[in-house]
């Protein structure tokens, strides 16, 4: 009877985290929580202001350019490029936390490094669009596009739409310098050292977080 | 399993690497510089938010004596107001300009600057290592760049107040269009931009030292700390870090918006505007969605101030009484409640300002709903101190002091919460004085209960008893007499923010009233001097504390040594048996959360 007992482990009475976590895990979660609110309290804005707004330009006749394709007319291609590449560097920083538990240093670079090149790309991507936007006469305060009803637009489309996806591509900025550095760590075999590749884990969950973010930045922007 | 593993030889190299830096203590941990400034110990930094937030509290109350001369002496000059302001006091008069700036430093000052960062930021990491029975906070690295983040928002507030255009001056809540564009007041240029700067540094400190608070109390509880045998300080630390972590976010999404219109050209809040005769170009935006954002954070921050002050009155309380808490769980349950509501009420500060109504209705039902959760806590406290064996000690008397403003500043909050009676109400004295009393004056006295009453844990001195007793006295009267007479002149229409009320025929009665509330304002103002220099005093000169346990107090910051080191225990940190709340019991005046059960405690079922 003594073993039943003994073995049934009480979570929450202190001395060990009751999430069988590290503290470190744990503030980054609850960083992520703090973090969806910032960027729900800028999608609810934008929400509020559009519903409020009469009419508002669609995004097929706004998103429909492609590098090196001239004038053809490829409504969301691009973006869906760069959403598969983001996404796909969420797969590889799986496969780099995966390599992590499985204490395999070089594949753990390997993977880390494909995340970086995944993130480098897409903030490549985002450059290109906004000069685009930009050579178009878009940007904070300026819009040339018209309402989908072919009335005069608010600039709050392009008000918003620099402002949050700019908030998010800071977000992806920060997450591939955080991955660089922990690249480095990785490289010099500090977590070898350390036993484990928690470092790891804990930047990807902020990576995957910054995917789950651009998944409704880009359901707002682009599809509604 | 890995993880397991590897999370208890951390918890173990942890317990090892603080305790060698006790023995550096002893020994050879030299640095002014590590030791004093860019400190990683709890201790030291909660004594720098204390320091920082003493000298925010004199700036802040001493800006609200120099309106109050304003308010209270219109027609009088002061020719020594020129020698410090100015031109800002140009003949010894306060410019309106001037006194709207003071107004709005005033409310910015205490609401973020005291009593978010200079009350929570120091109990919470006096208290939660000593209390949970932990070595340092999970981060202290983290904890470090806490305080130099506030210290940082502070300098950039404080270097706002000597710009040629003065700070910010749209109110401690910064509306727009008033705050967002440059052209449309003197102190919305850039007053206002540093005033952004400074908050949004401020909200980088919050998070840094919140995400700390939650981490520290979920994982590194010593052995048999479970959450129930939590003082409540400590629940009270932890659901007011919640609310932090979650709703300061959303005021920083608000601010990068303001920013964006102030300087992008964008009309996130901006909508066909006139300023100055000139018609500007935005349209779109929305005003009201500022205000939402706003207040999303603003509500929780009211409570962000007083769960911490709730929670150090209710340890203060029970040990000053000699009896356990009366109603535990409910105290933690309501505390819970007021998380939930906290975050549901945001918009009965918007019921006159283009809400719809219908809206309104149900913003007004949660309100009222607070009450509930907020009166099982009085009451709790009252029957906590009911037939108890008294001791008048100055945190006591402080906490009693909460109970009282907290009960009358709370009623005038129901009147307030209702949208009906709101609209009467809204926008005057009554405003004031309820807000000032319910979270202002409470939180003042949380905060001095929790002064006084873990002072010798912070310095191992005592602070002088004659003065404190004089700061209570000077501090309950003077609260009510200021404040309380503000009551009739709200309900007689007295509106808040205006200049100069002897130029309105409906107001000029109140001439006396406000000349005597400015007097009681002056006296009570020397009065916290007197707390200033009690407490700077017994630093260095206070009668020494000799006895570990000074209080006779069940709780683990007094199982620590008189004047801890950075790591809190010598040797192993002791191990919990019971709630903090054992007093005269089974025929002992108090037993500390380390003693194990005994045998009969075992067989009926502790708490």
């Amino acid at each position: 009877m003594d073993t039943a007992v003994t073995a049934k482990k009480k979570w929450w009475s202190g001395g060990h985290s009751p999430f069988n976590v590290s503290y470190g895990k744990l503030m980054m979660w609850y960083f992520l929580m703090s973090d969806v609110f910032t960027f729900g309290a800028l999608l609810i804005s934008y929400g509020t202001i559009r519903f409020m707004s009469p009419s508002w330009p669609d995004p097929n006749a706004v998103f429909k350019s492609f590098p090196l394709m001239g004038h053809a007319d490829l409504p969301l291609v691009f973006v869906s490029l760069m959403t598969f590449i983001l996404i796909m560097s969420s797969v590889t920083m799986v496969l780099a936390v995966h390599a992590g538990h499985m204490r395999d240093r070089k594949a753990v670079a390997k993977w880390l490094t494909w995340t970086i090149i995944g993130g480098s790309a897409f903030l490549a991507c985002q450059a290109w669009e906004w000069t685009h936007l930009f050579h178009e006469g878009a940007w904070w305060g300026k819009n040339p596009f018209l309402n989908v009803d072919g009335t005069q637009a608010s600039t709050n489309f392009t008000n918003f739409f620099f402002t949050i996806t700019g908030f998010h591509g800071l977000h992806v900025t920060s997450g591939v310098v955080l991955n660089i550095v922990i690249l480095a760590n990785v490289l010099k075999g500090t977590y070898e050292e350390r036993g484990h590749y928690e470092m790891v884990e804990k930047v990807g969950l902020y990576w995957h977080f910054v995917d789950l973010v651009w998944v409704f930045v880009f359901t707002c922007f682009y599809l509604l | 399993m890995s993880n397991e593993a590897t999370l208890h030889s951390k918890e173990v190299v942890h317990g090892a690497h603080a305790h060698d830096g006790h023995d550096d203590h002893e020994h050879h941990e030299g640095g002014f510089i590590s030791k004093y400034v860019f400190s990683m110990d709890h201790k030291t930094i909660a004594k720098q938010f204390l320091i920082t937030g003493i000298i925010w509290a004199i700036i802040g109350a001493f800006f609200s004596v120099l309106f109050r001369l304003q308010l209270g002496f219109p027609d009088a000059t002061f020719p020594w107001l020129e020698s410090i302001l100015g031109h800002w006091a140009k003949g010894g008069r306060i410019t309106p300009e001037a006194y709207y700036a003071l107004v709005t430093m005033h409310g910015t000052i205490l609401v973020f600057f005291v009593l978010t960062a200079g009350l929570s930021g120091t109990f919470s990491n006096l208290l939660i290592p000593l209390q949970v029975g932990a070595r340092d906070m999970a981060s202290p690295f983290m904890n470090c760049l806490s305080y130099w983040f506030f210290f940082m928002a502070s300098v950039v507030m404080m270097s706002s107040l000597f710009v040629q255009t003065g700070p910010a001056s749209g109110g401690w809540t910064s509306y727009p269009p008033l705050s967002a564009l440059g052209d449309a007041s003197i102190g919305s240029k850039i007053g206002m931009d540093l005033w952004l700067t400074s908050m949004a540094l401020f909200v980088v400190s919050q998070l840094l030292g919140g995400l700390n608070y939650i981490s520290t109390i979920l994982n590194m509880r010593t052995k048999g700390m479970t959450m129930t045998k939590m003082p409540l300080t400590i629940w009270g630390f932890f659901f007011t870090a919640i609310l932090g972590v979650l709703s300061f976010p959303v005021l920083l999404s608000g601010f990068i918006l303001l920013l964006f219109d102030r300087h992008a050209g964008t009309s996130f809040y901006l909508s066909e505007l006139f300023v100055a005769g000139k018609a500007l170009s935005n349209e779109g935006g929305s005003a009201i969605l500022y205000q939402h954002l706003f207040w999303f954070l603003g509500h929780p921050e009211v409570y962000i101030i007083i769960l911490p002050a709730m929670g150090m009155v209710s340890e203060i309380l029970a040990v000053n009484s000699r009896k356990p808490i009366f109603g535990y769980l409910a105290m933690v349950g309501s505390m819970f409640a007021i998380v939930i509501l906290a975050f549901l009420v945001w918009a009965h500060h918007m019921f006159v300002t283009g809400l719809n109504p219908f809206l309104g209705a149900f913003f007004v039902l949660l309100t009222l709903l607070i009450a509930v959760p907020s009166a099982i806590k009085v009451f709790n406290w009252i029957t906590t101190i009911w037939k108890g064996n008294l001791r008048f000690t100055p945190g006591m008397l402080f906490s009693i002091g909460f109970v009282s403003t907290f009960i009358s500043g709370g009623l005038t909050g129901i009147w307030l919460g209702n949208s009906s009676i709101d609209i009467h109400l809204h926008d005057t004295y009554f405003v004031i004085a309820h807000f000032h009393i319910v979270m202002g004056v409470s939180a003042f006295f949380g905060t001095f209960a929790g002064v006084y009453h873990w002072f010798p844990k912070m310095f191992g001195r005592y602070m002088n008893n004659t003065i404190s007793y004089i700061h209570f006295w000077v501090t309950l009267a003077g609260a009510y007499l200021i404040f309380w007479p503000m009551h009739y002149e709200g309900m007689a229409g007295m509106p808040r923010r205006y200049y100069d009320y002897s130029s309105w025929e409906s107001f000029k009665q109140f001439a006396d009233l406000n000349h005597f509330i400015s007097i009681v304002v002056i006296v009570v103002f020397a009065a916290q001097l007197l707390f200033v220099f009690n407490f700077f005093y017994s630093i260095f000169k206070g009668r020494k504390v000799t006895e570990t346990n000074p209080w006779n107090a069940t709780t683990l910051e007094w199982t620590t040594p008189i004047n801890p080191g950075h790591g809190n225990w010598v040797g192993e940190i002791p191990e919990v048996h019971r709630w903090p709340y054992d007093y005269s019991k089974n025929g002992k005046d108090f037993i500390p959360q380390t003693v194990p059960l005994s045998p009969e405690e075992e067989a009926e079922g502790s708490h």
